[in-house]
């Protein structure tokens, strides 16, 4: 594709870091054009031209346009197999790698996304999460990674709540598990995730 | 009836390295009439295999043996066939030709979302029935395959998986020449417009229009007392995203083009309950669009066969 990548979001929206440590970890370029979602520009005409739902990010290549953070990195790490760190596997082991990508999606985001001001949804969060995490502890002591033996979306999707939630409470849920722990240790020190995390500064 | 597993025995495994052992006992096969010739099994087995050793995640070409007989004869009753229509006939089918098993009930959302993915893509496939009520998701032999206790989970001859749109995806591509051939895009480009559908199914349409049809079809068959508010929230947030659906709706046929693919598939299960099942079903009749996109996905002969799954199980 020799058309630039676009990428519409904010820096610190966990869904558009997403995009960009993809983006990063394929070494590839693109142009991102911030979105002032505090003046409402996420819900102008213009925007929802290409995201619908007016949120962000949104992805733009040519006439392509996408929306959904975790369609784009898919598209990105298909459509640019060769170039960088290779976030899927190919063949038959891809299947299992989509499976820990859905469940990132729909049993760890849930719990982990949003900030509950009360106390009862705090625990009920945690209690969610804790039940989660158990099974990634199992999961990780037979698995160097989600997906398998290497480093792939099913693990890079996890980066910007993981990120979130090492500044808060939940930290222990993480750190109280061996397995769970050297894996949070291992992808947030990736050098792509790193530029990410320095674009919010 | 179609009823659930009561009487379980552990598998024997006869092999220390644990390989792949499984024969149903008795198997019915429902054959469709002349207008879709799709074989579907229907098991009333009462075991199932489970146990898959690590190496199956791993590799891709095991070949399944099935031999051997779990079981006792004296456990297996003579089958009920009063819930078989006229019209189908009975042939005794070997298991050898049903490669594909799917764990849970066709009642599942979850579950009936890969029923009309394999139907869509003329897949023979069998049912291994879960049994929710005694709990049967949440022992040792299932969290297995199923680690967070839920359903469906699935089985072929060399993979274990578990999440409904994974294991779509994952039929989708192995069957990528069968049936409907588009389901899930033909090119890179197709298939990413169909990802991100799925994804604000996932996402945006999911998490209201389910909490809805848990408060307002299941919680009352389960004796749980309603959460108003939850449902007024939930209905409050479902408006807005079919207010996003009926715009797009207006643009295009269905949801990623001008094709029936799985991103309208997706949506089916929790629709077919929010407006059979609810007194909700005006969210989708009231707006146009999507209640032209809505009669025309439901009357897919794929999701047809899932409802009929459902009334006979």
């Amino acid at each position: 594709m020799a058309e630039i990548m676009k990428v519409h979001g904010s820096v610190i929206s966990t869904a558009t870091q997403r995009v960009l440590a993809c983006l990063n970890e394929k070494e590839l370029e693109f142009e991102f054009i911030p979105v002032n979602m505090a003046v409402g520009e996420h819900k102008k005409d213009s925007f929802l031209a290409i995201n619908p739902f007016g949120q962000v990010p949104a992805f733009e290549q040519g006439d392509l346009k996408l929306f959904e953070s975790r369609a784009i990195t898919q598209y990105i790490a298909h459509g640019y197999a060769e170039k960088g760190t290779t976030l899927i596997i190919p063949g038959r082991p891809m299947a299992t790698l989509s499976v820990w990508m859905e469940v990132e999606a729909h049993q760890f985001d849930p719990p982990m996304f949003g900030i509950p001001t009360d106390n009862a949804a705090v625990e009920e969060n945690e209690a969610k999460l804790t039940k989660v995490l158990d099974v990634y502890e199992a999961r990780l002591a037979q698995s160097k990674y989600l997906g398998g033996d290497i480093f792939t979306l099913a693990d890079l999707h996890h980066l910007p709540n993981i990120s979130c939630a090492m500044k808060t409470q939940v930290k222990k849920l993480f750190d109280s598990r061996p397995h769970v722990s050297a894996w949070v240790a291992d992808i947030t020190s990736r050098p792509a995730w790193s530029k990410v995390v320095a674009m919010g500064k | 009836m179609l009823r659930y597993v009561t009487d379980k025995k552990q598998l024997l495994l006869q092999n220390p390295a644990v390989k792949m052992k499984f024969q149903a006992v008795t198997l019915k096969v429902r054959q469709r009439s002349s207008r879709c010739p799709l074989k579907i099994v229907e098991s009333k087995a009462k075991y199932r295999l489970i146990d898959l050793p690590e190496e199956h995640y791993q590799k891709a070409n095991k070949v399944v043996d099935i031999d051997g007989v779990f079981g006792e004869d004296g456990d297996r009753k003579e089958d009920n066939n009063e819930d078989i229509p006229e019209d189908y006939k009975r042939i005794k089918h070997s298991a050898l030709a049903i490669l594909q098993w799917v764990y849970g009930p066709p009642l599942s959302t979850a579950v009936s979302r890969v029923l009309a993915t394999l139907l869509e893509k003329d897949v023979p496939f069998q049912i291994i029935p879960v049994d929710m009520s005694k709990g049967e998701h949440k022992k040792p032999d299932y969290l297995k395959i199923q680690p967070f206790g839920q359903v469906p989970a699935f089985q072929d001859e060399s993979i274990s998986l578990f999440e409904s749109r994974s294991i779509c995806r994952y039929v989708c591509e192995k069957y990528a020449d069968k049936g409907n051939k588009g389901l899930y895009g033909t090119n890179p480009l197709e298939k990413a417009s169909i990802d991100q559908w799925v994804e604000a199914e996932g996402q945006s349409f999911g998490p209201p229009s389910g909490a809805l049809v848990f408060q307002l079809a299941f919680a009352p068959r389960m004796n749980i007392p309603q959460d108003q508010g939850a449902i007024k929230q939930n209905e409050e947030k479902l408006q807005k995203v079919l207010d996003i659906y009926e715009r797009r709706l207006g643009e295009s046929r269905f949801l990623a083009g001008d094709e029936f693919t799985f991103a309208d598939l997706s949506h089916l299960p929790n629709g077919d309950y929010l407006v059979n099942a609810t007194d909700k079903g005006h969210l989708f009749t009231s707006r146009e669009n999507v209640g032209r996109w809505w009669n025309e996905i439901s009357d897919r002969e794929s999701w047809k066969k899932v409802v009929e799954m459902r009334k006979s199980s």
